[in-house]
């Protein structure tokens, strides 16, 4: 309480009212970014069961490449932590390279998944057309708009790779890539998900 | 439009850095261009008024698109001749509506009505005006991505808008636009150009409503000013605030749906579509339904009702308990039913799919879950009328419009519980019966408190008086047209009317309603013309109002402590703490204390030792006005 009667002489003192609850507002924005798309895949996989419960549902097995897939993902996500390790040390130099290298896992890991693609097609599974079904077309959708996600992700990379040559990532200044981070992670987890979700419901 | 007072432009570090250092200086004025100001501006209030005039300008198409297909309806034989002008090819050489323009016209009525006047208009204007306003923040959390969001919805309009001019005509598959009418560019004429631009206005639309809301949660979490608990917050901001958590979480479903429709129309997919002949051949689609689109477009159309109602709901608190003089009734209970309403709009949205062919069973889980909801309903509607009751009612145009929305609510609420047996849905689903509903609960509700909301907060908006004569005229046309459109509608409904009919004049059982169908089509004419007594006093007052003074109504929220013509910034000094809940009106022995009939929220519980409640007394003895400490002692 701060003593003093500057408005009413009735008064006492002032009292000091509580501080509200307050979070960084752009971290916070980004986890409702997150919440949106969530809904938006819960949409796609809540779709998917509902319509594979009706029948006339084209049964495949999933690309192989797939796993590789998974296991180059959740390798980016090691090197963008790691990033994040070296921003907090100062580690300006190396922290360039771990940025680049997880772009460039993240830039593998959309090669891979249009190799698996591929693999789909080899084996008649379409997307479109007379001889489509919805379970292939829902299993190109939904890797899909991941992939699209995570061209995102990798632009939000792009940025933070610029930050840092412009020396505004460092152990001061780490919203940027803490939110960069938590971005990937999420596209990473996102894809476990989906994969888990798809071995699991085809 | 006045908003000339210390163009700082401070404010940008506020949505940066963190949300109580107001200790920037405010004063420094900054010579910013009229585009920077009045249209790419990154203020919220302007931002607000620019969905406000755009929100107005749909609501005028939609009205007069109305008024064609009620003269359609009403009287089936008339000569559209004179329309030519305006419709021209729409006008068949039998001076008659094209039976497919009378479709697109509900369509377009339909999506403008709901997303872009009570949706975009509605939320779009006051939550961005007076959550930084009534929170005590500079501005929006990010004033950037608040000026994309208008943006993304102006350009959504305008697409929306040349839609309508295309010669194919604008979509036609009414405004749920469910397949395989609207999957099917070849189905109808309004299913080719004019469903991609629906579909495409829509996708803009989406991402505005979430990039508005992403900020609007963000803003009511983090910037508020000190003092501010939840528990002290206005519950127009709760009402916003449910409404952005709905939107985030609901809108991007429809996405979804958007997305998989437009893959079926473009690019050959079978989501929705199966074995369909159209013109007796046979097209490729095999295995996909319909029905889900519907389940999806539901589990985002329902929430969304509730996102064009509950700003209407927290703007009626607000003006009810400010023009009765007393404090809400039932604060707590009115959060918690708003809570409660968010929570339930998730789980019913197959009560608009009864007639779907699902299962009984599950019709019967749907129609529990639905019926559920007159719960928190009702607790809201009597906490309205409880707070009237026995309070010193000043009939101001906006008290006009809030108790007018209460009724509404009410009458419509009521037919909303018939319809969610799922017994009696087979014989009223898309009938009239479900129109009288809709238009009454969320139609006429959620426009009379977007009216409110606007008579009540004009003063600062524009720092003048709306013109209270034109207003009260306004209210009693609007209010009694309302009822005499839609009430009609029900019986209409019973007898078998079904919704989206060019005529009705082919069949017997008709007949006996043509009058009252002529008379609803009359009734609707004078009701539309008579917003336009709004839209003159609306522009009138804006450059030739009574000045308004600085808390006209005598509010006790922090939107008044502003100047009267509030500059980027809000507050030209410090922002005022807060001591107090929103709702101290009339409270006792309030005179002793050298207040009127309210002690506003910025006013510290020390200055008014005799009027304090037995807690307030007990948190200042502890030394503060610290509501959690007194819950820790009481345990
Ligand atoms: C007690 C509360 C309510 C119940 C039980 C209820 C129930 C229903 C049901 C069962 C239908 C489907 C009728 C049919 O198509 O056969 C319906 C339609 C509708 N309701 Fe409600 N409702 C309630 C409140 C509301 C509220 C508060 C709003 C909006 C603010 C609303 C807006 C609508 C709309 C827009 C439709 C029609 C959608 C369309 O088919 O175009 N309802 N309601
Ligand atoms: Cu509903």
């Amino acid at each position: 309480m701060i003593a003093g009667n500057t408005l009413d002489n009735k008064a006492e003192f002032i009292e000091e009212p509580q501080e509200t609850l307050s979070m960084h507002p752009q971290k916070f924005a980004l986890w409702l970014f997150i919440v949106s798309i969530i809904m938006l895949f819960a949409a796609f996989t809540s779709a998917y069961i509902v319509r594979r419960a009706e029948g006339n549902w084209l049964e495949f097995d999933l690309p192989n490449l797939f796993w590789v897939n998974t296991i180059i993902i959740l390798m980016s996500s090691a090197s963008m932590h790691w990033s994040l390790i070296l921003a907090k040390k100062d580690n300006i130099d190396l922290l360039k390279i771990a940025v680049v290298i997880t772009s460039l896992l993240g830039f593998a890991f959309l090669v891979g998944q249009l190799y698996a693609w591929k693999d789909l097609v080899a084996s008649s599974v379409w997307f479109a057309g007379e001889q489509s079904n919805p379970a292939g077309s829902f299993l190109y959708v939904i890797t899909g708009l991941h992939a699209v996600h995570l061209i995102s992700g990798i632009v939000f990379l792009a940025i933070v790779l610029v930050s840092t040559f412009r020396l505004k990532i460092h152990s001061k200044r780490l919203a940027r890539i803490e939110m960069c981070a938590t971005y990937w992670h999420f596209l990473d987890i996102l894809w476990l998900y989906l994969f888990g979700f798809l071995l699991l419901n085809h | 439009m006045a908003d000339n007072h210390n163009q700082g432009d401070a404010i940008k570090e506020v949505g940066h850095d963190h949300a109580h250092d107001h200790g920037h200086d405010h004063d420094h004025h900054h010579d910013q261009s009229f585009i920077s100001k009045y249209i790419f501006s990154e203020d919220h209030k302007v931002i607000a008024k620019q969905f406000l005039f755009t929100g107005i300008f749909w609501a005028v198409i939609g009205g007069l698109m109305s008024l064609v297909f009620r003269l359609q309806l009403g009287f089936p034989e008339m000569s559209m001749e004179f329309l030519r002008p305006i419709l021209g090819g729409w006008i068949t050489e039998a001076g008659k509506l094209e039976p497919e323009f009378y479709l697109a016209l509900v369509t377009m009525h339909g999506t403008i009505m709901v997303f872009f006047v009570l949706t975009a208009g509605l939320s779009g204007t006051f939550s961005n005006f007076l959550i930084p306003l009534q929170i005590g923040a500079r501005d929006m959390a990010s004033g950037f991505m608040n000026m994309l969001s208008y943006w993304f919805f102006f350009g959504s309009s305008v697409i929306m808008f040349a839609s309508i001019f295309l010669e194919t005509g604008p979509a036609s598959g009414s405004w749920v636009i469910y397949p395989p009418l609207s999957a099917l560019p070849q189905a109808m004429s309004g299913s080719g150009a004019g469903m991609t631009m629906w579909l495409i206005s829509m996708a803009l639309f989406i991402i505005s409503v979430l990039l508005g809301g992403i900020n609007y949660i963000t803003t009511v979490i983090n910037l508020r000013v000190k003092g501010m608990s939840f528990t002290r917050l206005p519950l127009t901001i709760w009402a916003f605030f449910i409404t952005a958590i709905i939107g985030l979480l609901s809108f991007p479903v429809l996405f979804s749906a958007a997305l998989l429709l437009i893959f079926d129309r473009s690019l050959g997919t079978s989501f929705f579509l199966s074995e369909i002949y159209i013109a007796g051949e046979a097209l490729h689609h095999q295995g996909g339904s319909p029905v889900l689109f519907q389940h999806l477009f539901w589990f985002l159309g329902h929430p969304e009702v509730y996102i064009v109602l509950i700003p209407a709901l927290g703007i009626t608190s607000e003006v009810i308990a400010t023009n009765a003089r007393k404090p809400i009734f039932g604060y707590k209970a009115m959060i918690g039913s708003i809570l409660g309403i968010a929570v339930l709009s998730f789980i019913v949205w197959a009560h608009h799919m009864f007639v779907t062919g699902m299962n009984p069973f599950l019709g019967s889980v749907f129609m529990f879950l639905t019926l559920i909801i007159a719960v928190p309903s009702a607790v809201k509607s009597f906490n309205y009328i409880t707070t009237l009751w026995r309070g010193n009612i000043i009939f101001t145009p906006a008290m006009m419009f809030s108790i007018g929305l209460v009724s509404m609510f009410i009458s419509g609420g009521v037919t909303g519980i018939i319809l969610g047996n799922n017994a009696m849905d087979i014989q009223l689903h898309d009938t009239y019966y479900v129109v009288a509903h809709f238009h009454l609960v969320m139609g006429s509700a959620s426009f009379f408190g977007m009216m409110a909301g606007v008579y009540h907060w004009f003063p600062k908006m524009f720092g003048r008086m709306m013109d209270e004569k034109l207003g009260y005229i306004h209210f009693w046309f609007t209010f009694v047209g309302a009822y005499l459109v839609f009430f009609p509608m029900h019986y209409i409904g019973i007898a078998g009317f079904p919704r989206r009919y060019y005529a009705f004049t082919n069949f017997d059982f008709t007949k006996s309603f043509t009058d009252l169908n002529a008379f609803i089509s009359v009734a609707a004419i004078i009701t539309v013309f008579s917003q336009f007594v709004f839209v003159f006093n609306f522009i009138y007052s804006i450059f030739r109002g009574r000045k308004a003074s600085e808390n006209p109504w005598g509010s006790t929220t922090l939107e008044w402590t502003t100047p009267i013509n509030p500059g980027h910034g809000n507050w030209p000094g410090e922002i005022p703490q807060v001591y107090r809940w929103p709702y101290d009106y009339s409270k006792p022995n309030s005179e002793k204390d050298g207040f009127g009939d309210f002690i506003p929220q910025h006013i510290p519980l020390s200055q008014t030792p005799h009027s304090n409640l037995p807690h307030e007394k007990e948190m200042l003895e502890r030394g503060g006005n610290n509501e959690d400490e007194i819950k820790i002692n009481e345990q």
